[in-house]
């Protein structure tokens, strides 16, 4: 390395380009990334600081994207040989909004094909590594995100969140991830998942660069429809650890729904510090705890088996080899370059949309989601958040590959936020006897991003087991 | 054809929206540039990008609800189709099936039949879709200019009972429409379309077995297709089988349809809410907007010509029959009315110019556009030079079979028509030698017809006229020829 670089450099690019260099053969929380490229952006980045161009506290961070969301001139697979090769020519918004930051991106992060998955195993290029235990998944579908915090390979990461793809692999990596409430930030540019719930979310070491963080991305977007603007914006400022009088609820029936001890004891310490530092906690009785995974995989499915009808091998993307006819070329395409988590939610999405099934299935989710909303709205009248684990057991091992219905409904706490488009945060809070993270969830209503975060703070700063060195 | 049967039609009508972007995304929708040129990462269908509804759309489909007298919908939705096809980049169209823009509204039409409400069913708004085109070496390439270009897809009830009424309807609709100011409605042009459901009945029967016949081009295979089709399905219905319910393409060339794809065989789109896209929410606000700044209908277009130009209600009907028609004549008629500047027109010289500039369009214009085999909305000329020609035959500068010739040169040419005129010395001869000496030599050379004429045949004078014009290149007033022949004659049969 040349002195004169060096001396460009920020250090925490450094750092962070030294963690790369010494550990992601192992973790391989990234499937792209240009150590070159990176410096180059770094130098030019700290000079415009120098210059007093850059203002934002993220100028010179170095920062990772999921790689579902669009970079302009580095490709963006989501994880799938169907777009092993496709560049995009436009820059996500939160991708422009970053740049405009200054931030230095490092590279795209590790995902579970086109974001289906809970531990970052379906992904074409490989499974990552979870960094508190290198025999153990990172979580998913963010799990390259979350694994790039936690082993600093990133300062800090950005993910997407359908049903709790940035919230479970924070819990299991040990870092804050946070998913905001839907339509905050824009979806331009984010491969769609499921439209109605998909949600950019943040990954980071503490909830401080969260709130930080948030404050960059979230704002109306007027190419994204479904965007809408923050009324109380503002995050850093407002932040404080204070919970006094904070009502939490803590729903009963969903946690005897099924955890494992010591994420069961661990709820249980985060509740009684919350309770020790003001806040008034309770337990009470949500509903509808058997109609939260089916109801947010039937319309999940639903909208992915058509939001992945346009990588066809017609425009861009994989194509097979001398198809013999048009629907040859769309068969085998498909065929050859999903994987079969991808095949098996088409499939499935296909079905509950098919004539004769879609009142049975597809309409019955919508209007059991808008009871999960009204459900949530009342409990959200007498709480300010609501307290679960993040998911019902720590990281597991890598290769277990359980059967895809339990793996399913791990997705338990996290996606009744998505059904309803609430803001969720998952922190880090104990380990178990193995030494892996546990994450606690605060869930709060629409909007209510301030109070979450504040509750988040205040578990923070209570928290007696360290994560960072 | 078998009498005892009734044919029932209900149409789904196409138009394809003249707004100047997209429904979804700001490419350009003019027809023309090279292929893929009016595209962008949205139109093609690339990955994380999100559909914008144009709210330009959303008006003009709340102004063609209004004037079909439909319900505008409150709270509306965009739902996706969903089907594997090249020329669809998502391989889903955003359309609307649960809540479309307008429903329940009716189209009065006339037919030699008489009077007859054509309900409208439903209109939604939706996107088209690029073109294919397929090489000889078997590769095919996709065109995604028109991806995105905005449509209203009008269904009508089954109301209509033979091909004339469907046209009739589809020719009030246009006019409709093009007057709204929100489509051209070319069908040539594919900017309007039409798939005729039919099915055929005895009266007081229920409904019979429906086909669909797909995307018809003209108001003559509309006709020619109906027709064919009520034939068929008596045909079958007499030889005791039954009408499949399918979709058929209608050959216009061999005037018969053939089967494309049975019921069994029907896709299933699996249409389902468009998660990208908020609910379509309208307000009294905007409906009122859109009422209030609705232009003028051919009806009040009508009544305003008769009463402010003075016009009968024959000439007022042709006039308005398309609104560019109508703009025309209106424009030219200001001008012509204005008068030369120099003195102020009396009223009786300015109702004289409009029915002038009327006379000129129902008579010249209309016949030479049938001649070129032009469209109706195409009018290669300005109204100025109108306006200018009917002056100049005011003037009494030209004669008014100069004026017809100068005014076919104008049409094709669109050329300022003193100008011609004067280049071409076409204007009335005032010098009164070289007309005597055309009448002396006439009467010269006539002999025949001048005896005719001395003899108390009088008509021959019309022959001698027209003979002296011809000889003068008809740039004489036929009135000063007249008055000159017949001082001469009168002086001979003295």
């Amino acid at each position: 390395m040349n002195m004169n670089e060096k001396t460009d450099m920020n250090p925490l690019a450094e750092q962070v380009l030294d963690r790369i260099r010494r550990q992601e053969d192992l973790l391989r929380c990234y499937i792209s990334y240009d150590i070159e490229a990176v410096r180059k952006q770094a130098a030019s980045v700290e000079k415009k600081i120098k210059d007093g161009e850059f203002r934002s506290p993220f100028a010179g961070i170095p920062y990772a994207v999921k790689d579902n969301l669009c970079t302009a001139g580095i490709r963006t697979t989501c994880g799938s040989k169907m777009l092993e090769h496709f560049v995009p020519a436009y820059d996500a918004a939160v991708v422009e909004k970053m740049k405009a930051a200054g931030a230095v991106l490092i590279g795209k992060t590790n995902m579970d094909e086109f974001a289906f998955g809970s531990s970052t195993e379906t992904s074409f290029f490989g499974p990552t590594r979870n960094p508190a235990d290198l025999s153990r998944t990172p979580g998913g579908s963010s799990g390259g995100s979350a694994a790039a915090v936690a082993s600093g390979e990133a300062v800090m990461a950005l993910g997407t969140d359908t049903g709790g793809s940035v919230r479970q692999p924070a819990s299991h990596c040990g870092v804050v991830g946070t998913k905001p409430t839907y339509g905050v930030i824009s979806r331009w540019g984010l491969i769609a998942y499921a439209s109605s719930m998909d949600t950019v979310g943040t990954l980071t070491r503490s909830v401080e660069d969260a709130a930080t963080l948030l404050d960059v991305l979230v704002g109306e977007d007027e190419r994204d429809s479904t965007s809408l603007p923050h009324p109380r914006p503002g995050f850093r400022e407002i932040l404080n650890s204070d919970v006094r009088s904070l009502r939490i609820g803590i729903p009963a029936d969903l946690i005897d729904a099924g955890v494992s001890d010591p994420v069961a004891s661990s709820l249980e310490t985060a509740a009684k510090a919350l309770k020790e530092a003001g806040a008034i906690v309770e337990r009470f009785e949500i509903g509808l705890a058997d109609y939260l995974v089916p109801t947010y995989y039937l319309i999940a499915m639903a909208e992915a088996s058509s939001n992945l009808e346009r990588f066809d091998g017609v425009k861009y993307g994989y194509r097979t080899a001398d198809p013999a006819s048009l629907s040859d070329l769309y068969q085998k395409s498909r065929a050859e370059a999903f994987g079969e988590e991808v095949k098996r939610r088409i499939m499935l999405g296909t079905y509950v949309l098919s004539s004769g099934f879609y009142d049975e299935y597809y309409l019955k989710a919508l209007k059991v989601r808008r009871l999960i909303k009204e459900t949530y709205d009342r409990a959200f009248c007498k709480f300010d958040c609501i307290l679960t684990p993040t998911a019902p057991t720590t990281s597991p091992l890598l290769g277990e590959k359980p059967d895809p219905i339990s793996v399913y409904e791990s997705d338990l706490f996290t996606v009744s936020a998505n059904l309803t488009g609430c803001p969720a945060i998952s922190v880090p809070w104990s380990r178990d006897e193995k030494g892996l993270p546990i994450g606690i969830q605060l869930m709060a209503d629409v909007f209510c991003e301030g109070t979450m975060l504040r509750a988040a703070n205040a578990l923070e700063t209570l928290r007696e087991v360290r994560f960072y060195e | 054809m078998n009498n005892s049967y009734e044919t029932v039609i209900g149409l789904e009508v196409h138009v394809e929206l003249s707004t100047a972007t997209k429904i979804f995304c700001g490419c350009r929708t003019d027809f023309g540039g090279a292929p893929n040129s009016h595209t962008c990462p949205v139109c093609t269908g690339m990955p994380g990008t999100l559909p914008v509804l144009n709210k330009k759309v959303l008006e003009a489909a709340i102004a063609v609800g209004l004037a079909t007298g439909c319900e505008i919908t409150r709270v509306g939705r965009f739902d996706r189709k969903n089907y594997f096809y090249p020329d669809n980049p998502q391989n889903y169209q955003i359309s609307q099936l649960y809540f479309p823009i307008c429903r329940k509204g009716s189209v009065e039409i006339e037919t030699k039949a008489g009077k007859k409400s054509i309900g409208i069913t439903e209109i939604h708004m939706e996107e088209d879709a690029g073109k294919l085109y397929h090489a000889e070496d078997g590769t095919s390439l996709v065109d995604y200019n028109r991806s995105g270009v905005p449509l209203l897809e009008i269904v009508t009830e089954p109301d209509l009972s033979s091909g004339e009424e469907a046209v009739a309807f589809l020719e009030k609709l246009r006019t409709m429409i093009s007057y709204l100011g929100v489509s051209d409605c070319k069908m040539q042009e594919g900017s309007m379309r039409a798939d005729v459901n039919l099915s055929v009945r005895k009266p007081g029967e229920d409904l019979g077995t429906r086909t669909e016949m797909k995307n018809l081009g003209s108001f003559r295979s509309v006709i020619r297709a109906a027709e064919a089709e009520t034939k068929r399905q008596i045909d079958l219905l007499e030889a005791g089988e039954q009408v499949l319910q399918e979709t058929r393409r209608f050959d216009e060339a061999s005037g018969t349809s053939f089967s494309m794809r049975s019921k069994e065989e029907a896709r299933d789109y699996r249409y389902f809410p468009d998660p990208d896209l908020p609910p379509v929410v309208v307000s009294d606000e905007l409906i009122e907007k859109i009422r209030s700044e609705a232009p003028e209908h051919r009806e009040a277009r009508i009544l305003r010509f008769e009463k402010e130009y003075g016009l009968p209600e024959y000439d007022c009907k042709i006039l308005t029959e398309t609104k560019t028609l109508g703009d025309f004549f209106e424009e030219a008629a200001l001008i012509a009315g204005a008068g030369d500047g120099k003195a102020a027109p009396t009223e009786e010289n300015v109702s004289s110019s409009y029915k002038k500039v009327s006379n000129y369009i129902m008579g010249e214009l209309l016949r030479l556009q049938k001649e070129r085999g032009m469209d109706e909305d195409e009018i290669p000329m300005s109204p100025e030079h109108l306006a200018e020609l009917i002056r100049m035959t005011e003037e009494g500068l030209i004669t008014g079979t100069v004026a017809k010739q100068i005014f076919e040169v104008m049409f094709d040419k669109d050329c300022d028509p003193r100008a011609y005129a004067n280049e071409q010395d076409l204007c009335i001869l005032k010098n009164e030698g070289v007309i005597e000496s055309a009448v002396d030599q006439i009467l010269a050379t006539e002999t025949g017809p001048v005896a005719e004429y001395l003899s108390g045949k009088e008509k021959v004078l019309g022959y001698l006229v027209g003979q002296t014009m011809k000889a003068l290149q008809v740039k004489a007033d036929a009135g000063e020829i007249r008055a000159l022949l017949l001082k001469r004659l009168k002086d001979r049969s003295e």
